[in-house]
């Protein structure tokens, strides 16, 4: 139990809750305001690497701004898709599951079409650290530094812009917003709008770590579905957050001492736990006891 | 309910006319209409429910329905005749069908089946019957060979599918040309010859020689091999008969993989399959080949035990790929090992081998992790890797995702050498990972693109010939290519394509000269012997064959007891089985 060795435990648990903190945070935003499961955030996240690959190796042009330009791209892509295809599911949760379905199958399998099985992969930039006979790759920790800024990025658009308050208000009572002036469909469409640009940052942050091959997002979305379920709908900030801190360091320990396979059942009996004891997931958890909190206060 | 019996019937259908009736649907639930929704909404997308008053009105006129046989085959032959319109009037799209739908309207009355619907009915299906029966009865004519072949084109494995796919269609053609593998029983050997050799080995990319050893001061026995492996067969195909290849794509899916060969099998009736590239894959499908009597080869390097007699594998197999590769590691880095291997069959049971011959080796494997095939980010192998200080590690991973592993180890400044019967050779790598990924990277294989003989050049120079944007000629494309040219030898061996007289000359003891040197099929094993050679990459990614064993045979299974020419058997054996690997292993 060396210092070092905690550093590395440390180091593993940044590196999976960036992990799962990345892949869910866009899910779980569209799924908290417009209330919708986006079984094709995987094929965003793909989209995402997509681009960032292609741009970087037909274009030529510095990864940061291919980086970008996949945010962007996806960003308004999901907007499209949002007026196109989205709109009309709003009150139909099945019908938005198999649509969602529908397009990712043509994201998926278009892609293998167009672009061939594979891609060659952005290098990724070998910095390393090293420390007490441990080396780690410092680029994830660039990563988990994504992360924790993209929810201080999210946190700052709900909790202090105007934006913020009305979708606030449109989470917690749609109609009630329309009556007081707030444009709901708008609210969702940049909602959704920005979902998939997170989705887009996701892939184009892990593009350089993973081949890039058409069905790469599955390997993100089986645990994002995870991370969205155990927080739960009712915050999708603190909800993200919350979750992905919990489950990653459920299954970091057991990752490093059993190895690979033991770290991912860890993390599904824990998920299997939390829902059967807190079934409107963690931010529904910590909703319901504010709004405890405050009843008492008032009796 | 309804939407979602009208979504499943019209899968075949106009997709428009789902969500037709789905609105259809809703808005008389809404308007507070009864209709009975009766079973005839199964049978086909809402044709009974027109658009329009007066045909509601029509449809609610007619008589109640009996829950007997009539009214339904009504339907059918309105169906019928939809699907018929559907297909002559496919370019007018939703307007024809609208169109029918009017043209439908006055039949709802009609309570039983007639005359007429029958016959339109029959009609219809056997012109579907011919026109779907046509292929075959056109292939039946030409009497070609037909060539079951199930690679994985997408999916975990796609990178390794494509090139066996070339592999076995290079194969083809030079067979539907008159060509053949030059073989025989025995290989012809060449003279030994006393020559001058340089004092290390070339080292070489796909591109170019990049050192040729330095001078040529040392004497040595060298032997020669010609470079011209193909000979003429003396006919175009086999038996007179050209080689046609069905391939479909399993996507790198077991269930696919068992779906496609039964409908190869019993649809196709293909003459040999030759499938698979995972060993979960192939013990998917091997009941079914057995089930059916289907000459099945499986072209890929493996965990070693498939004693079977429709099986023939032409891929290398532990003792002649794990064994020498740990030699040499062991007498070069050490005697510590941690073994990284996928989750499957395959890696656990080369790991078992592994764990096996350590010990017969003066070596130990102080760790293994192993790593379910979903799996692409590694921090937490790497940082048990670090932990354990081994000499090298022994690499079982496969698959794209398990490939991200080595720009993320070089990237976390992992320096160990590293061991492996499959990555670079099977899956290049080395040249899709920017260097110095794979460097300290060792690996034995049965055949590499770099290998540096003429008449590998001469083979390379066929293949990008044919199929110029190849990125890479793999070790299993070369299994493929060997394995369809022995199939045809053995088929025109045997004169027939019946399978057990091909079985029995592929037992004849028949060997060939593959690209990489002189292989044989043991008639015991029915496995391939191999020519060997221990590859290097180096920090430029460069390849260096540092050792070669030109003839290591499949000597396993035999030690078990198979011998498939008296006693046919139909299983894979594992390493629990043979009592020497349990032997060895109690003594450290």
């Amino acid at each position: 139990m060396s210092l070092p060795y905690l550093v590395s435990l440390l180091y593993q648990y940044a590196d999976n809750v960036a992990f799962l903190l990345l892949a869910a945070l866009g899910l779980m935003i569209i799924l908290g305001v417009v209330d919708v499961i986006n079984l094709a955030h995987g094929e965003l996240i793909m989209l995402g690497a997509y681009t960032t690959t292609l741009a970087y190796h037909r274009a030529h042009l510095p990864l940061p701004l291919c980086m970008l330009l996949s945010v962007v791209g996806v960003g308004a892509f999901g907007m499209l898709l949002e007026r196109t295809v989205i709109r009309r599911f709003y009150r139909d949760r099945l019908g938005a599951l198999v649509a969602t379905w529908g397009i990712s199958l043509i994201l998926s399998q278009g892609t293998l079409l167009l672009l061939g099985p594979s891609l060659i992969a952005v290098p990724l930039p070998d910095w390393t650290v090293s420390y007490g006979g441990y080396s780690f790759g410092a680029y994830r920790l660039l990563l988990f530094g994504a992360a924790v800024g993209v929810v201080l990025l999210a946190w700052w658009v709900f909790y202090r812009t105007r934006l913020g308050v009305r979708t606030r208000a449109t989470m917690q009572n749609a109609e009630m917003a329309r009556a007081v002036g707030v444009d709901t469909r708008r609210i969702y469409l940049y909602t959704f709008g920005a979902g998939s640009a997170l989705a887009g940052l996701t892939g184009a942050l892990y593009a350089p770590t993973t081949t890039i091959v058409p069905l790469m997002g599955t390997t993100f979305v089986d645990v994002a579905f995870i991370t969205v379920v155990v927080g739960g709908g009712a915050n999708p900030i603190l909800g993200a957050l919350t979750s992905s801190a919990l489950l990653a360091l459920i299954s970091t320990p057991l990752s490093t001492a059993l190895g690979t396979f033991a770290g991912r059942i860890g993390l599904l009996v824990a998920a299997l736990a939390i829902i059967r004891f807190l079934p409107r997931g963690l931010s529904g958890y910590f909703h319901d006891l504010q709004r405890r909190r405050m009843a008492a206060a008032r009796t | 309910m309804e939407r979602a019996a009208a979504v499943l019937s019209a899968g075949l259908g106009d997709p428009f006319r789902v969500v037709r009736t789905a609105q259809r649907a809703a808005t008389q639930r809404l308007s507070g209409r009864l209709v009975v929704h009766h079973s005839c909404s199964l049978t086909h997308a809402g044709a009974c429910h027109r658009r329009g008053p007066r045909v509601e009105g029509a449809h609610r006129r007619a008589p109640p329905r009996a829950p007997g046989m009539a009214q339904p085959l009504t339907r059918v032959g309105a169906h019928q005749r939809t699907e018929d319109a559907m297909t002559n009037d496919e370019t007018n799209g939703i307007a024809s069908s609208e169109r029918l739908d009017a043209q439908e309207s006055p039949r709802p009355e009609a309570v039983g089946i007639t005359r007429r619907d029958f016959m339109k009915a029959t009609a219809a299906t056997a012109a579907g019957v011919a026109v779907l029966g046509a292929p075959a009865i056109a292939r039946a004519q030409a009497q070609a060979i037909k060539f079951g072949l199930l690679e994985d084109r997408s999916g975990n494995f796609a990178i390794f599918g494509l090139n066996k796919w070339h592999g076995t269609q290079l194969a083809i053609k030079e067979i539907n040309e008159g060509f053949t593998l030059d073989g025989g029983v025995q290989g012809p050997g060449g003279p030994g010859v006393h020559a001058k050799i340089a004092a290390k080995p070339p080292t070489q990319n796909i591109k170019q020689t990049v050192d040729n050893g330095g001078a040529q001061t040392r004497d040595d026995v060298v032997w020669t091999e010609s470079a011209e492996y193909l000979v003429k067969s003396g006919e175009q195909g086999v038996l007179g008969r050209k080689i046609e290849l069905i391939a479909p794509d399993p996507q790198s899916d077991n269930t696919q993989f068992q779906a496609l060969a039964r409908r190869l099998i019993l649809d196709e009736k293909v003459d040999v399959i030759m499938a698979g590239f995972a060993s979960a894959e192939r013990e998917a499908i091997r009941p079914i080949m057995d089930q059916n009597k289907m000459l099945y080869f499986y072209n890929n390097q493996y965990e070693g035990g498939v004693a079977d007699k429709n099986t023939f594998c032409t891929g290398a197999v532990p003792e002649q790929q794990i064994v020498p590769v740990m030699q040499y590691m062991i007498k070069n880095f050490g005697p510590r090992i941690y073994t990284l291997a996928a989750d499957y069959n395959f890696g656990q049971l080369s790991a078992a081998w592994t764990r096996a011959m350590a010990p017969l080796l003066n070596a130990e494997v102080i760790g293994e992790e192993f790593i379910p095939l979903s799996v692409s980010q590694f921090s937490s192998s790497i940082a048990k890797i670090q932990q354990a200080k081994p000499s090298w590690l022994m690499m079982y991973i496969t698959g794209q995702n398990h490939s991200n592993f080595y720009p993320q180890a070089n990237a976390a400044g992992l320096q160990f050498p590293m061991g492996s019967s499959i990555n670079i050779a099977q899956g290049y790598e080395h040249r899709r990972f920017a260097p110095p990924a794979l460097n300290r990277f060792h690996v034995t294989a049965s055949y590499m693109e770099e290998i540096p003989t003429p008449r590998n050049k001469l083979f390379v120079k066929r293949w990008r010939a044919m199929f110029a944007d190849e990125p890479y000629l793999a070790m299993e494309g070369h299994s493929a290519y060997v394995a369809t040219h022995l199939y045809a030898k053995a088929v025109r061996l045997a004169g027939t394509t019946e399978k057990a007289k091909v079985i029995q000359a592929l037992e004849s003891g028949i060997g060939v000269e593959a690209p990489a040197g002189w292989v044989a099929m043991d008639p015991a094993t029915h496995h391939l012997s191999q020519y060997i050679r221990l590859a290097r990459c180096d920090e430029k990614h460069d390849i260096t064959f540092m050792t070669e064993w030109p003839h290591i045979e499949p000597w396993w299974t035999r030690r078990l007891g198979v011998n498939l020419v008296n006693k046919p058997e139909y299983k894979q054996y594992v390493p629990d089985e043979d009592p020497f690997f349990k032997m060895f292993g109690k003594k450290k």
